[in-house]
């Protein structure tokens, strides 16, 4: 098990025949991901040749939908057309028992991500992961579920359950659950924009409930408060030890760094904050990425899921 | 992307939002005309820069350092007194505590007609990352810093929020209206203030609208006395005025080239220069550099589709600061290729005549491939496979130098 996506889910790309739809979808492919199609409004009967495999390209998402069966939505748009791709597949998917729709694109202006958001939410049965994020990948015994941007070879499938709201970082994690012998069971980059779908919280509450998953890396990030309600959420819901990071520590106040979100504004939304709620919470810190190894290694000893 | 008072309280006319009659100027005679023509006697004189707490400032002459004036933001009663505080604030270094101590130079003016106030409240629209949604928060306790009132007097602070949807319910303006005290006129002009800066948020996609103070008049007007605007840059592409109204003067110039080649660079005031891929890998570098007992000298992500012209433009502009003794290359390959990153480093080390140490940690895509390339090359360039240890050798070497 993993969540969200397996090697069952369906897959359509939103954008297919653009450069980064074809790019990224040959990757997905190459990893054995189920691509069964793709959107490009006006490009509907052509078919894209994504490492081999022929992929349909339809007009709308409705159709695509409605022909393959996908539940899976990957956005490669670019950013003025990208909350439009979200209400398209949201209302494609609602028509067809749901789905979850991932959106990479960077960039999208923060209220039509409120609008895009909010539609969503319309719908019981439609997830939203992202916008300006990694994606999300379950690894399989022979390659696996990857929709997204992120090197799928890093991964191998395990144990461990991923979040993160920066892109490298989920990389970096995924390297040290590696480097003491942990696979993972999904990794979720959640992104670093103010507004976005699917949340920490989400993703911690879908991690406990996974029979498959025993641990959780979170990495957050300055801005906003999502790391410190995560804590409280884990402090009372959480059963399965949970290791954190915060990027941000030296970053100086009212500057932008790099992410649309990450910015510490009238003093709140710190780096230490956010530790301070992990702390609290009893969640393993790393004050250093390149210990989240030792230290998931550590927690795992703790909760008896591992001898050394 | 923030404007100057001058421009958001244009918005603001265009929105039908009541300002006081004012004039842009950028120089004593044009102050002194704007004066006479304006016919109020007594005025407001405001330095225009883009960050906030001009009133409480300090103006210094920027050659010789010394303090000229108090307060960027002055009342004038007298023409006398215009010519003196314009003459104090125009070209002079402003100081605030948002500006640092490297303070703003002041190069635009705005003269305003004064008006009677009768009480000052504060005004916000903004975008509420919890509830996704927009918020306007509004005070009874104007003219004074939001962040203070939030703390000592929380509930002085009324908050309604739009529905993505259907904007503004009228229910909620007049509750909000209620909630500040306002009554007869006042209160109609409010809810009418509040749908004109909603429109203007969701019409020129700002990230930001805030008023501080906003004031009750003596015959009951609400009026905008203060104007701060920050606009969505995402939104850029579907509102081209904005280059005419951006004041480049007011941005950091490396931020800007560093912007055009698709970098995103911060400067900080450390010695060890960062340059990495990923915005939260960049910033989690800069933290451990900082555990090990470094200071780092900037925020660098060279980005997702970073190329050789790239990276070499991002060693330049790490050595533009003068303040740069070594360099930590940190990259996390996905879509780029260490390999190709390692061919970059040494053609950039070479045109630019790298002097100071580096250390490079590879990972991910062609890690492997990219060590090779540098080990082999004669530069000398310390080769690591961890961020902590790339940290702790850069860290390590310039601790040497000291």
């Amino acid at each position: 098990m993993a969540i969200w996506i397996d090697e069952e889910s369906k897959i359509l790309i939103q954008g297919i025949t653009g450069k980064q739809g074809t790019f990224h979808g040959t990757r997905m492919v190459r990893y054995n991901t189920n691509v069964v199609g793709g959107v490009t409004p006006g490009k509907g009967g052509q078919e894209v040749d994504l490492d081999g495999r022929q992929v349909p390209v339809y007009n709308n998402m409705k159709e695509a939908v409605s022909e393959t069966g996908a539940d899976v939505s990957a956005i490669y748009v670019p950013a003025r057309f990208a909350a439009a791709a979200i209400h398209e597949a949201a209302e494609a998917f609602d028509e067809n028992g749901g789905g979850l729709i991932v959106c990479i694109t960077e960039g999208i202006p923060t209220l039509d991500m409120i609008r895009a958001v909010d539609k969503v939410n319309e719908f019981e049965k439609v997830r939203l992961i992202g916008p300006n994020c990694p994606g999300i990948i379950s690894p399989g015994l022979d390659g696996g579920c990857k929709v997204g941007i992120m090197p799928a070879f890093i991964h191998k499938k395990g144990r461990i359950g991923i979040v993160s709201k920066s892109g490298t970082l989920t990389y970096e994690a995924v390297a040290q659950t590696m480097s003491v012998e942990e696979g993972q069971t999904t990794c979720v980059g959640i992104g670093g924009d103010p507004v976005s779908g699917t949340g920490f919280i989400d993703c911690l509450s879908a991690f406990e409930e996974d029979p498959e998953t025993v641990a959780v890396v979170m990495i957050g990030e300055i801005g906003g408060s999502a790391e410190e309600e995560a804590a409280e959420w884990v402090s009372e819901n959480m059963s399965k030890p949970v290791i954190g990071f915060v990027a941000g520590s030296t970053a100086p106040p009212g500057k932008r760094m790099g992410h649309a979100g990450a910015i510490i504004s009238g003093g709140k939304g710190t780096a230490s904050e956010k530790f301070a709620a992990f702390e609290k919470a009893g969640i393993y810190v790393a004050r250093d990425p390149s210990e989240i190894g030792q230290v998931l290694v550590g927690a795992l000893i703790e909760a008896g899921l591992r001898e050394s | 992307m923030n404007i100057h008072e001058y421009q958001a309280k244009e918005m603001f006319r265009e929105f039908g939002v009541r300002v006081q009659e004012g004039i842009h100027c950028k120089s004593v005679s044009d102050a002194l005309a704007a004066y006479d023509s304006l016919g109020s006697e007594i005025v407001a004189v405001k330095s225009q820069i883009h960050a906030g707490g001009r009133g409480k400032g300090i103006l210094y002459d920027p050659e010789s350092g010394e303090e000229v004036m108090k307060g960027g933001v002055k009342i004038a009663f007298s023409r006398e007194d215009v010519e003196e505080f314009s003459r104090n604030i125009c070209g002079n270094l402003l100081v605030t505590k948002q500006t640092g101590q490297e303070g703003k130079i002041v190069n635009n003016m705005y003269i305003e007609s004064g008006c009677d106030i009768d009480h000052e409240f504060y005004l916000a629209i903004l975008v509420d990352r919890d509830r996704k949604s927009v918020l306007v928060m509004a005070s009874t306790e104007g003219g004074m810093d939001i962040e203070e009132v939030a703390e000592n007097n929380p509930e002085a602070i009324h908050k309604i929020w739009a529905d993505p949807s259907l904007g503004l319910r009228d229910v909620d303006c007049a509750s909000l209206s209620d909630s500040l005290g306002l009554s007869g006129s006042s209160s109609v002009q409010m809810i009418e203030m509040l749908n004109s800066l909603y429109a203007m948020f969701i019409e020129k996609d700002c990230s930001m609208i805030e008023i501080n103070p906003l004031v009750r008049t003596k015959d009951g007007s609400m009026v905008a006395l203060d104007a701060k605007v920050g606009l969505d840059e995402n939104a850029n592409f579907r509102h081209p005025w904005r280059d005419e109204v951006r004041d480049l003067s007011e941005e950091e110039d490396v931020e800007i080239r560093a912007n055009d080649l698709g970098l995103s660079y911060v400067k900080l005031d450390g010695n060890i220069g960062c340059l990495v891929n990923g915005a939260g890998l960049a910033m989690a570098s800069m933290d451990v550099i900082k555990l090990y007992g470094g200071e780092p000298a900037n925020f660098l992500d060279i980005g997702g589709g970073a190329t050789r012209e790239s990276i070499t433009a991002a060693f330049q502009i790490i050595l533009e600061d003068e303040n740069v003794e070594g360099i930590l290359v940190n990259i996390f390959g996905g879509i780029i290729r260490c390999d190709m990153v390692a061919m970059s480093v040494i053609e950039a080390s070479k045109e630019l005549g790298l002097e100071v140490p580096l250390v490079v940690r590879f990972s991910g895509t062609n890690h492997e491939e990219g060590k090779a390339i540098l080990d082999s090359d004669e530069i000398s360039i310390h080769t690591v496979s961890s961020l902590s240890e790339g940290a702790r050798k850069i860290v390590d070497l310039i601790g040497g130098d000291n």
